[in-house]
């Protein structure tokens, strides 16, 4: 009797199963968002999914942005591709390096006859994201950009204005070292992710060159030029600060972050994206823009986004990219956009999104929200400013670690870690355009 | 002429044999010749494109100056991890023999740590021992000792041999403990009689008697450190500062999944799997003619 209920069952599942999914046209996301972020895929997808009835989202989560990479290549090589995968802003160059692998996201909107109007978006995120031809190939996602925090109390402490953050490196290092001095902590500086900040940023809020070709952007063959006098500078003084525990080394991502939150250091350089936690740590703090060298003809220029974007396998059907295109053509809109914006953190892609939130008051009640939309618009992306993009960026970013750390060490200074990351820099990415 | 035994199916002992077999052959012969195949192609990571280089990826690995580096790190690792875990496990396992009340309390106890996965006593040790937010690293420094393993290479590795030997002391004290316990009490009393001491006793009886136990576990132990220290590399170091504390399995998984170099990689592990087929050849060649098994 049992059993045949079950069968029953069974069959009638088996009939009803490929009834709805030949309703629906099934999209795959695979992602890389945890916490509240994780909550907001999940809310955006079931809005979209609620409000038309052909297509389906289906977001899954892959874990970390590296693990969420490797498997959407594995699943690639396996035949078993995502329609939609998050990759990382370092794990651009590996992508756009694949053109079979993938179909840029201007294609896929045109081909649904959604017209894409560049103008609409904030330059500086569609600028990363696109080909030298100005194609964009990947839909961003969530973009973030570097600002400074510092401890208002410390800062009180200390003797320094609570109302004015360090504007320039050379102010930081001052305002630290009398943090330090004045033992109103036990650091006066530190930073979370040197490469990206101290390097890829430096580079274009300075407006100098990170390598050659576009810093990678006009042409895979890079060589990198970040030994250049004004990088040599700034990490002589940094390495210089770090022998005395004015600036504290956290680790290579944003381990630093921890170190500013338990009131050891006064200031920090980090990611836009990093305020959730700092607000909801309670401290007393305030926001500034990223400091650049006072030495640069044209700083402050623009700063170069993080974060992720979402990329579009290739060999779909066409339903799948007609939905895949309806997904983003949603993404896009303006109340869609403000809504991640204010919840996540992130900066809105949309220039009319920007708008909304600046004429709700957001950023009145939100002080320090706007500061990294400031900088990434600030001033139309030079050939300096519109990004890094190289094949191996993940493994250039080990190599400069690896230099750092033994210049923070004291091994060495500034000029030979420098020029050691140059010299390793560039045979990794000969290896890696297999020359 | 030897007395042969004979068994009269003919198929049957392959038939019991063969699940074993399908096992090594899907789990590790399969995925050991994929790897053999890929370290002799150069490849992108979506394999687009993919040209056969024969052995010039593993020419590449080993002028690598990085790869010499690792090697050292790996056999520092791997001897200081095996030889401290053991020691500290027959240490305790001796200890606890002569604890008469509350034995089964203390073995449990020191079994635990067994069943903590090795990210987890990564990060345990890490939120014991991170230079900024450890709750050990503050005494540490006021001991007068500049704690930062973050950046200082030796704090860092024996930062990672403390961690990685603490999880596998258990394991060690477990076989010891049965080890000892397989000992005939007869002997030691004997030797008792005849007036030997404690050291005297240890050393001369229980160590020789122990022998097949400890090559055993220095089996284990070498595979552990080689390979089973992953996640503990991961959470605690990442490989740093520079590449102090990367091994040999951390590089493979550095330049196949991060750097996404497949080739190199492949390589990499090719080699690997070389020295621990070498390494395992020896002990059992050499080092077993030493061990009696009573």
């Amino acid at each position: 009797m049992k059993f045949r209920t079950l069968l029953a069952a069974a069959t009638a599942l088996s009939i009803m199963v490929p009834a709805i999914a030949e309703a629906k046209t099934q999209i795959t996301w695979w992602h890389a968002m945890t916490g509240a972020n994780g909550e907001v895929v999940n809310k955006i997808t079931k809005d979209f999914n609620d409000s038309q009835s052909d297509y389906e989202v289906v977001p899954v989560f892959k874990g970390t942005y590296p693990e969420t990479l490797n498997a959407g290549i594995a699943a690639f090589r396996a035949g078993q591709a995502p329609d939609i995968i998050q990759v990382f802003d370092v794990g651009t160059g590996v992508m756009m390096n694949s053109e079979g692998a993938i179909k840029p996201v201007a294609d896929v909107l045109t081909d649904a006859g959604f017209k894409f109007d560049k103008s609409q978006y904030i330059p500086g995120v569609v600028a990363y994201y696109s080909k030298p031809d100005g194609t964009m190939l990947s839909f961003p996602y969530n973009s973030s950009s570097p600002i400074l925090y510092y401890n208002k109390d410390i800062f009180k402490k200390a003797g320094l204005d609570v109302n004015t953050p360090p504007k320039t490196w050379d102010e930081v290092w001052a305002d630290a070292k009398k943090i330090k001095s004045s033992g109103a902590a036990e650091c006066g500086y530190t930073s979370t992710w040197l490469t990206w900040i101290h390097l890829e940023n430096f580079a274009a809020w300075n407006d100098v060159p990170y390598g050659t070709n576009q810093n990678g952007l006009a042409g895979n063959d890079v060589k990198l030029e970040i030994n250049a006098p004004i990088y040599v500078n700034h990490f002589q003084a940094i390495a210089d600060l770090a022998k005395d525990g004015t600036f504290k080394y956290g680790g290579r991502t944003s381990e630093a972050k921890q170190i500013f939150l338990a009131g050891t250091c006064g200031i920090l350089t980090e990611s836009s994206g990093g305020i959730g936690d700092i607000v909801k740590s309670g401290m007393n703090f305030g926001v500034g823009t990223l400091p650049y060298d006072s030495t640069a003809k044209n700083a402050p220029q623009n700063t170069i986004p993080g974060g992720a974007s979402l990329w579009v396998f290739a060999g779909k059907s066409d339903a799948e990219y007609k939905g895949v295109a309806a997904f983003f053509n949603y993404l896009s809109k303006t109340d869609v956009q403000v809504y991640l914006h204010e919840t996540s953190g992130y900066i809105p892609i949309t220039l009319a999104a920007y708008e909304a939130a600046k004429k709700s008051g957001f950023y009145e009640k939100n002080p320090g929200r706007e500061t990294p939309i400031l900088e990434m618009t600030g001033k139309q992306p030079t050939d300096n400013s519109k990004g890094v993009r190289l094949v191996n960026l993940p493994q250039v970013r080990d190599i400069e670690n690896e230099e750092f750390e033994k210049m923070l060490a004291g091994k060495q200074d500034a000029k030979q870690a420098l020029d050691n990351a140059v010299e390793r820099g560039n045979a990794s990415i000969q290896q890696a355009i297999g020359r | 002429m030897t007395p042969r035994a004979t068994f009269p199916h003919k198929f049957l002992p392959y038939l019991l044999v063969a699940p074993q077999l399908a096992i090594t052959l899907v789990f590790f012969y399969w995925p050991a010749s994929q790897a053999v195949r890929q370290s002799l192609f150069r490849e992108d990571p979506f394999g687009l494109r993919s040209t056969f280089v024969g052995l010039a990826n593993f020419k590449h690995v080993l002028s690598q100056p990085n790869y010499i580096n690792s090697l050292e790190v790996t056999v520092i690792f791997s001897v200081s991890t095996a030889l401290i875990s053991m020691a500290a496990a027959l240490l305790l396992a001796v200890m606890a023999e002569k604890v008469i009340i509350g034995r089964g309390f203390y073995r449990t106890l020191m079994i635990w740590p067994y069943a903590v996965a090795p990210a987890i006593a990564g990060m345990l040790w890490l939120f014991m021992f991170n230079p900024s937010f450890g709750s050990l690293a503050y005494p540490l420094r006021w001991l007068g000792i500049d704690w930062d393993p973050l950046l200082d290479s030796k704090q860092a590795m024996v930062l990672l041999i403390a961690a990685a030997s603490w999880k596998q002391v258990s394991y060690n004290f477990l076989f010891f403990v049965a080890g000892l316990q397989s000992i005939p009490k007869s002997l030691l009393e004997a030797a008792s009689i005849d007036g030997a001491g404690e050291t005297r006793r240890f050393w001369t009886i229980t160590f020789p008697l122990l022998a097949p136990t400890s090559f055993f576990l220095l089996v284990v132990n070498t595979v552990y450190a080689l390979f089973d220290t992953f996640g503990i590399i991961d959470a605690v170091t990442g490989g740093g500062p520079g590449r102090a504390t990367e091994t040999l399995v951390y590089k493979v998984y550095k330049d196949g999944f991060v750097n996404l170099i497949l080739g190199d990689s492949a390589a990499e592990s090719v080699i690997l799997m070389a020295i621990v087929i070498g390494l395992t050849a020896i002990q059992f060649r050499y080092i077993e003619r030493k061990v009696h098994y009573g």
